[in-house]
């Protein structure tokens, strides 16, 4: 233990040394650790900085002659919306680029109230300007002089403002010219103004009737976008709404007779669900059935070849069906006697019952031999039904339970296309054919109940199995705790006694 | 001599196996009305012994991967003989040992049993009690379910917000910078690789402390039978006490196995990181009084942000859990009473957390 | 807690118990039964489900990213089969040529499940008249995305199907 002073501090000197050292080595370790955790990957620093890829309108393409901006597509960045494209950057900058940019109509037009007005930014939106069209592309005029009276010049060709007579005319000089619109968009279609002459609306404006919707009625004007544009007002989800400004309303509607209902049931209809809530695109709107350009109702025997176009299998069976011809005769519009024109909603069971919703006996009578086999293709379909109902439930339970029935479950998919078949197989109208495919689904399910049964018999052995196991480990725990009651009870009673002592 | 003596001494003969068992046999246990709660902590030890048999089990059949992980887990539960049982067991043991390791840390905490001489076993147990809940959220990823894939991403983003040292921990911890089957690759690694040879040492170090150190008499106790020596109890652990404990464990295991078949453990949804975040997810509950307390922080305090405020509190919280016992007065028989009180508070505080997190939308 | 008591002084002799013996004789033998056959029952409902569960199961599992969907010369040329593909459909589909063809038999608009139409050559869903074409392509109609096409490989008499991409 003791040691002279001189051992001592030479101990400590080199114990000094070497702890100096051994700190020095650490303290580096730890530096050397800890920026080894805080500097970032060279990936991490960009993607961690700066949002990766910059959007595409950092493109700084200076704008050619004719501002044939190939980014500005009609498809997506037109969407975008930013008036932003190169062009109106151009034109709101003092241009270094072609005169034929300039347009002096703004400069006046964009401060001047309605109805004269059109402001800087709306023309911007037009896909027109953006493609390097001025206001003298329509109006005439000359946009490129201050001078008032030389701009708006009759003389030179300023129409001023454009006769609704004129106005399909007026857009068909161009867009009905394929050479012309070549330049800016092969893929057009330029037949909108024959289509047009062919509608009911071509066909009025050319009696006379002004009322009638032209053009720029549908498509707006001085901000037009391409339907593809989700804000265009003839883009498949806003055409209802562009559509019933005239035929929903009462008082314009009233001089031709037409009802104004239509968009109203077109609201409640599956088909309008499908295009404003799931965003399908391809579900039908206005002009899917009537047409855009050549817009009129098919035709009360023809209506069935519209839909048909998606609803094919339907379409089959109806074709081969007793009412078809039925309906022919009659003058019946087919699809829609039972389905309805526009207010088409989801159809379900109830309309093969006989209650509020039946659409057979509107027409047949009660007890008919048409009402019983109509009695017949509900009770098979109805069966189907809750089969796969008693399936699923079954199925439930298992699962529930903690067993794994994905396998089942994936096939109760089978027995419920063979449901839908049953429900389209409906349109032929025949027991036979309905009947097949009902018993397909009936032996679909009947195994998927059977699986969810076995499961829930397994489930029960292993219940069983449990209370078998319990029992074991009763029974040891018992064994084990008369064993420790033995040997405690074995240990000597003066312990306890001598206890007290010390 | 019975065969039993027999190998007796054929292992003493060679490594002086009495001498080695020599103070288990000494070993006792004091008797009284606490005593019961020194029960935790070789419950706790069982459960993870149960957690690596299983665990091994599992290993036979598992695939970690993101195209296969799920399926391997649901074939290991559809098609091998009794997989569901040892997958379900696997499942409720880790719930089990988690809230064991609590109630052994919070009764340890309230019998102050961390006093002098014994810091280092509570330094060692808070620690393992660390590994036990990253063993619960790298576990809980494996089967690549929609569930766990996002409570995994919401777990490692709070990760994330830790200043400086945040972000590179996220990433070490992801593998990336998101969420892939890269992530999934690693945890495994963590979860039956890492996380195990850690948690073995500790358990070693602290079992080790335990029997070197023997147990602890909370300080009311310790100064009644210093005033009355004859009132003093005790049982000696071997066989006594180790035959109790015995019981129990197979109580548990019984638990266990009633657990496993009335409510087995749900296999999920398939993981698809394209679809979006199921409404309201939340952690598993060993984690939600941290996520609802950092729900509850406003976004802003001052000018620092809400949420890193909040994971740095709780840093500071468990450095401060792990130095306790040097706080403590070095007066062992006089502790401090702040800290019983700090103690209820913290246990109050983790239950309403937990209740709250639970029951809120 | 049992009555068990022991103090601290070591030097108290431990009498023998051969007195209480006698008495206990037939409580021993309870006990001694209940133990040995708790041990045994307890150990047999763990070692057996284990037993079992360390043999292979019949049905082999591929792994989720590869299934076997058919067996050769289960399908003609121009016909298709659906299978099940981890925990949604798959088409297999014999091409006129007798090439395989694989994809997700799950339509892109609505999902229902498609069919191979022999009469146009093509994948078709009943539901909205969409098509699709051999590869997965959508090629008509209101299907906006292609199916997912899958990798097929014949080994044996066996047909595999493999997802193309991790997820």
């Amino acid at each position: 233990m003791a040691t002279s002073l001189n051992r001592k501090s030479s101990k400590t000197r080199s114990t000094v040394r070497r702890f100096r050292v051994s700190r020095f080595v650490f303290a580096s370790i730890v530096a050397l650790l800890v920026f080894a955790a805080v500097s970032p990957e060279p990936s991490a620093a960009m993607a961690g900085g700066v949002p990766s890829g910059s959007t595409v309108n950092a493109a700084p393409a200076a704008p050619s002659a004719n501002a044939n901006t190939p980014a500005s597509a009609i498809s997506a960045p037109a969407s975008a919306g930013k008036p932003d494209t190169p062009a109106t950057s151009a034109k709101s900058e003092t241009p270094t680029a072609p005169a034929a940019h300039k347009d002096t109509c703004l400069d006046c037009h964009s401060i001047l109230p309605e109805p004269l007005g059109v402001t800087a930014e709306k023309f911007a939106e037009d896909i027109h300007s953006q493609k390097g069209l001025t206001c003298a592309g329509c109006h005439g005029g000359d946009p490129t002089t201050d001078d008032a009276d030389k701009a708006m010049n009759r003389k030179a060709g300023w129409k001023g403002k454009i006769e609704r007579k004129q106005i399909p005319q007026l857009c068909g000089s161009c867009h009905d010219n394929p050479a012309y619109m070549r330049q800016y968009n092969p893929s057009l279609r330029t037949d909108q103004l024959a289509q047009y002459h062919t509608s009911i609306h071509g066909k009025r404006l050319a009696g006379g009737d002004t009322k009638v919707a032209v053009c720029i009625d549908c498509h707006s004007v001085h901000d037009i976008k391409p339907p593809s544009d989700p804000r265009a007002t003839v883009n498949p989800v806003n055409v209802a709404k562009t559509c019933s400004r005239c035929h929903a309303d009462a008082a314009t509607m009233k001089p031709y007779g037409i009802p104004t209902d239509q968009f109203a049931n077109y609201s409640k209809s599956v088909h309008h669900d499908a295009i404003t809530k799931r965003g399908d695109l391809s579900a039908p709107t206005c002009t899917t059935c009537h047409g855009n350009h050549g817009a009129a109702p098919p035709g009360v025997d023809k209506v069935q070849n519209v839909c048909s176009t998606c609803h094919v299998f339907q379409a089959q069976m109806y074709e081969k069906s007793s009412h078809k011809d039925a309906f022919n005769k009659a003058n019946l519009p087919g699809c829609v006697v039972c389905h309805s024109n526009h207010a088409i909603t989801h159809p379900t069971d109830a309309k093969l019952a006989a209650g509020p919703e039946a659409v057979c006996m509107t027409c047949h009578t009660k007890g008919d031999r048409c009402d019983q086999a109509r009695e017949t293709l509900l009770a098979g379909i109805t069966r189907l039904d809750d089969a796969i109902k008693r399936a699923d439930q079954e199925l439930a339970l298992a699962e529930a339970s903690g067993m794994e029935v994905s396998q089942p479950r994936l096939a109760q998919s089978q027995a419920s296309d063979a449901l839908t078949k049953a429900r389209v197989t409906i349109h032929s109208f025949k027991k036979e054919l309905v009947d097949a495919d009902i018993q397909e689904g009936l032996k679909v399910a009947q195994a998927n109940l059977m699986a969810g049964q076995k499961a829930m018999a397994e489930r029960n052995y292993r219940r069983v199995g449990l209370g078998i196991s319990l029992l074991a480990i009763a029974l040891m725990v018992a064994g084990l705790w008369a064993y420790i009651k033995e040997i405690e009870s074995e240990e000597p009673q003066e312990v306890m006694v001598k206890g007290a002592g010390d | 001599m019975t065969v039993l003596a027999q190998v007796r001494s054929w292992l003493d003969e060679r490594l002086e196996w009495d001498d080695l068992i020599a103070p288990l046999r000494k070993k006792t246990v004091p008797r009284h009305k606490l005593s019961y709660w020194y029960f935790l902590g070789g419950m706790t030890l069982f459960l993870f012994g149960v957690q690596v048999l299983t665990g091994i089990l599992l290993l036979l059949y598992y695939r970690p991967g993101a195209n296969e992980a799920f399926e391997s887990v649901q074939y290991l539960v559809t098609q091998v003989q009794f997989g569901w049982l040892l997958r379900s067991i696997h499942s409720w043991s880790a719930n089990l040992m988690i809230f064991t390791a609590f109630a052994h840390m919070f009764s340890v905490l309230f019998l102050k049993a961390y006093r002098k001489p014994r810091e280092l076993t509570w330094v060692s147990g808070v620690v393992l009690l660390f590994l036990v809940m990253g063993f619960g959220f790298s576990g809980y990823l494996l089967p690549w379910n929609t569930l766990a894939y996002f409570a995994t991403k919401v777990g490692t983003e709070i990760t994330g917000q830790v200043p400086v040292v945040g972000r590179p921990l996220m990433i070490f911890l992801r593998g990336g910078e998101d969420v892939t089957g890269a992530t999934l690759t690693r945890f495994f690694g963590f979860h039956v690789a890492v996380l195990p040879g850690i948690a073995t040492l500790l358990i070693a170090i602290h079992i080790l402390l335990v029997q070197r150190l023997g147990m602890s008499v909370p300080p009311r106790v310790e100064s009644e039978w210093t005033v009355n020596p004859s009132a003093r109890r005790e049982m000696k652990f071997f066989p006594n006490f180790a035959l109790r404990e015995l019981m129990a464990w197979y109580v548990a295991l019984g638990i266990l196995g009633a657990l496993a078949a009335i409510f087995p453990w749900n296999l999920g949804v398939k993981a698809d990181p394209f679809a979006p975040a199921p409404a309201g997810i939340k952690p598993e509950w060993y984690f939600l009084f941290m996520f609802q307390t950092l729900k509850l922080i406003p976004s802003k305090i001052w000018i620092i942000d809400g949420e890193v405020l909040g994971v740095i509190g709780f840093g500071v919280v468990a450095l401060l859990w792990v130095l306790l016992p040097f706080f403590e007065s070095q007066e062992t028989s006089r502790p401090k009473k702040w800290i019983t009180g700090a103690a209820i508070f913290a246990l109050a505080y983790m239950m309403g957390m937990s209740i709250y997190g639970h029951l809120a939308q | 807690m049992a009555t068990g008591q022991q103090t601290v002084k070591p030097q108290q002799a431990v009498k023998p118990p051969d007195k209480d013996k006698l008495k206990s004789a037939p409580r021993r033998w309870f006990t001694e039964a209940l133990l040995g056959g708790g041990f045994l029952a307890t150990a047999m409902a763990f070692i057996y489900p284990v037993f079992r569960y360390l043999i292979p199961p019949e049905t082999a599992d591929l792994g989720g990213d590869s299934v076997v969907a058919g067996k050769v010369g289960e399908l003609k040329p121009n016909s298709g089969k659906i299978f099940r593909f981890g925990s949604r459909p798959g088409l297999l589909v014999r091409t006129a040529g007798g090439e395989y063809k694989a994809m997700s038999a799950t339509c892109t608009h609505l999902s229902c499940t498609v069919q191979y139409r022999d009469d146009l050559h093509e994948v078709w869903c009943a539901c909205h008249n969409g098509k699709y074409n051999m590869d997965g392509r959508n090629i008509s109609g209101p299907p906006p995305r292609p199916l997912e096409a899958f990798d097929v490989n014949v080994r044996g008499d066996e047909i595999f199907v493999r997802r193309r991409r991790e997820v």
